[in-house]
């Protein structure tokens, strides 16, 4: 259990306000949050990295708030992944090894083990100049793991990857995860990456902490204004994934990539329904007929409740939109979505 | 529309020009200088064993200058480097006062409190440590004109190693000073030699300050200016040539070390 305990953090013009968490062993946390809302520096304060004004941070029941980083047993992968430019794969994955115990037959087998898991074996003898986005985040994965930490923080580990190779990525680091028994606490202002990954999760917002618990439980029951419109999306549907496909209630649904599960969830934002009277003649690839359930005032806007198939698709549209539409409680109307607004877990 | 260049406009030749002047400003003299005296007189000065003394005390002087500030000036430009205080500007104002004032007025504050009037100056020649007219006061002098270089240019090295390299080699396990050494030191090799190179480049051009807390023994700019007045330009000369020649042969292949293309050294 790692637990962070009324941790303050005061720095120029930022500060982490009284941030309580309690992270199970062996769990996929991701800590969500937009720029700037102080995410990195509560890693680095977990991390021993930030000064602490007070509070208590706990690994596995013991207390490493006056700790300095390095007898904390905490790994970190950043952003820009950080490897050292002055040294091959191999000695940058190693770098750690002489602080615990060396280069034992044991961490020689940890080292094959991931070389072998984060297909890096063809990198060894080079240097991180001349290595790809995605690979320096897979040397990087290798470098903290191998030490074996009991918790490991990644910054935001996908922004600097090709989206194209971040599926990819997604899938090993969760692999990666289950394997090694090692808490990963993940830092993301994704919400989808977060959907595809967090076992549980805490949304931050202003160096506080708003919401924590289980990710279905903040997208079902989003506890404050800036949490629902954070995690704004009110579709979910349980869904069946075959290829890029997700059958749900019967209905076949496009996804923008391909899932790693065979079963999961989809959601769909409702701004990013779009409806209208006639089948649109587009490249959108999800477009169904349906009926009109309801129609609800939300001020600025209007949440129209369409019924397609057995499902309920909730669509959020402007008040000049529904007058244009003329669109009323039973009348026919066409929903339509991209299939990358469709997000799956 | 093949082929054709856009046309140079006025400031291209306005930078051109000034490049041409600042380079002939500088390399007429030296080449004049070094064209000067003959074969023959040139061959007859290096077989002087003072002059020989004066080189040799000036390149050993500014080494060992540029190594204090090696070992004084490091930790500190990492400090400034690392971190953010109030006050912090006048610190690094305080650090280039030696690069502002007049080479004389430091050799006399270092003999104001080199002599019997201060404490300093006592304690060291209770010491038996003698500045006035000794290697030592040369040493002291060269390394006071000399550490603003060094520490000015290893802080900017510093500065170009993200610290986020030394953070994630914390979170491996290496303790802040074995991170030093095995990250943050070879990252920034080639500003630390560039440093040296600054302040040892700084320290053998020192004259103005040299004559006045150590005329004897007499390193090579003190020679020249002591046969310059004695002699006249034609004994002078050769000493200069030697001088100016046996630096440019170190700095250069120094900066070839440091400044290699493609390697972190």
């Amino acid at each position: 259990m790692i637990k962070i305990q009324h941790l303050t953090v005061d720095l120029p013009g930022f500060s982490l306000l009284d941030v309580n968490l309690a992270i199970r062993e062996n769990r996929f946390f991701v800590l969500l949050g937009p720029t700037g809302s102080g995410k990195t520096v509560l890693l680095e304060a977990i991390a021993g990295l930030k000064r602490v004004t007070s509070g208590r941070v706990l690994i596995h029941d013991r207390d490493v708030t006056a700790l300095p980083p390095e007898k904390r047993g905490i790994g970190i992968v950043y952003q820009d992944c950080s490897l050292f430019p002055h040294l091959t794969v191999t000695d940058n994955i190693n770098y750690g090894l002489r602080y615990h115990g060396g280069e034992t037959d044991d961490a020689r087998m940890r080292f094959d083990s991931l070389v072998g898991v984060l297909n890096i074996g063809h990198l060894l003898k080079r240097k991180p100049g001349s290595l790809s986005g995605g690979e320096l985040q897979r040397v990087a994965l290798a470098r903290a793991l191998i030490i074996e930490p009991a918790v490991l923080l990644l910054d935001e580990p996908f922004s600097a990857i090709d989206p194209a190779f971040r599926v990819e990525l997604q899938k090993l680091l969760k692999e990666l995860q289950r394997s090694s028994g090692v808490t990963f606490i993940m830092v993301t202002h994704s919400f989808s990456e977060a959907l595809s990954l967090a076992d549980s999760a805490a949304i931050i917002q202003n160096g506080r902490i708003q919401q924590e618990g289980d990710m279905m439980e903040i997208f079902k029951k989003p506890c404050s204004a800036f949490v629902a419109d954070f995690v704004g999306m009110k579709n979910i549907f349980p869904a069946r994934f075959t290829g890029t496909l997700a059958e749900v209630n019967g209905m076949c649904i496009h996804l923008g990539i391909q899932p790693c599960t065979e079963r999961g969830y989809i959601a769909i934002r409702p701004e990013d329904i779009v409806l209208s009277r006639s089948h649109l003649d587009s490249s959108i690839r999800n477009s169904f007929r349906g009926v009109v359930e309801a129609v609800t005032d939300r001020g600025f806007t209007f949440e129209v409740n369409v019924l397609s198939g057995d499902i309920v698709f909730r669509s959020l549209v402007t008040r000049g939109a529904l007058i244009d539409l003329g669109i009323r409680d039973g009348n026919e109307i066409f929903i339509s979505f991209k299939a990358t607004a469709v997000h799956n877990f | 529309m093949t082929g054709r260049k856009p046309r140079r406009g006025i400031f291209y030749w306005i930078c051109l020009a000034s490049g041409v002047l600042v380079m002939a400003f500088i390399l007429i003299p030296l080449i004049r200088l070094m064209s000067e005296p003959s074969f023959e007189m040139m061959k007859q000065t290096i077989l002087d064993r003072d002059v020989v003394r004066s080189i040799w005390l000036s390149i050993y002087t500014s080494v060992a200058a540029a190594f204090i500030s090696f070992l004084v000036g490091t930790p500190f430009a990492y400090f400034l480097a690392r971190s953010r205080f109030r006050g912090k500007r006048i610190v690094e104002s305080i650090i280039d006062i030696p690069i502002i004032i007049p080479h004389p007025v430091v050799g006399i504050a270092l003999i104001s409190i080199a002599g019997s009037g201060h404490w300093i100056g006592r304690a060291l020649s209770e010491l038996g440590i003698r500045i006035m007219g000794s290697v030592t006061g040369i040493i002291l002098v060269l390394t006071f004109v000399g550490l603003p270089f060094y520490i000015d240019t290893v802080k900017n090295g510093f500065e170009a190693v993200p610290p986020k390299l030394e953070k994630v080699s914390r979170s491996l396990g290496a303790s802040m000073i074995q991170t030093f050494f095995k990250v943050t030191l070879p990252l920034s090799a080639r500003s630390i030699l560039g440093g040296l190179i600054m302040c040892s480049a700084r320290a053998i051009s020192e004259f103005g300050a040299v004559i006045i807390i150590a005329y004897h023994p007499m390193n090579a700019p003190v020679l020249i200016y002591e046969r310059f007045e004695s002699y006249g330009l034609a004994y002078s000369l050769p000493v200069c040539v030697w001088l100016v020649s046996l630096c440019l042969v170190l700095f250069i292949a120094l900066r070839m070390l440091a400044f290699r293309p493609g390697r972190a050294l």
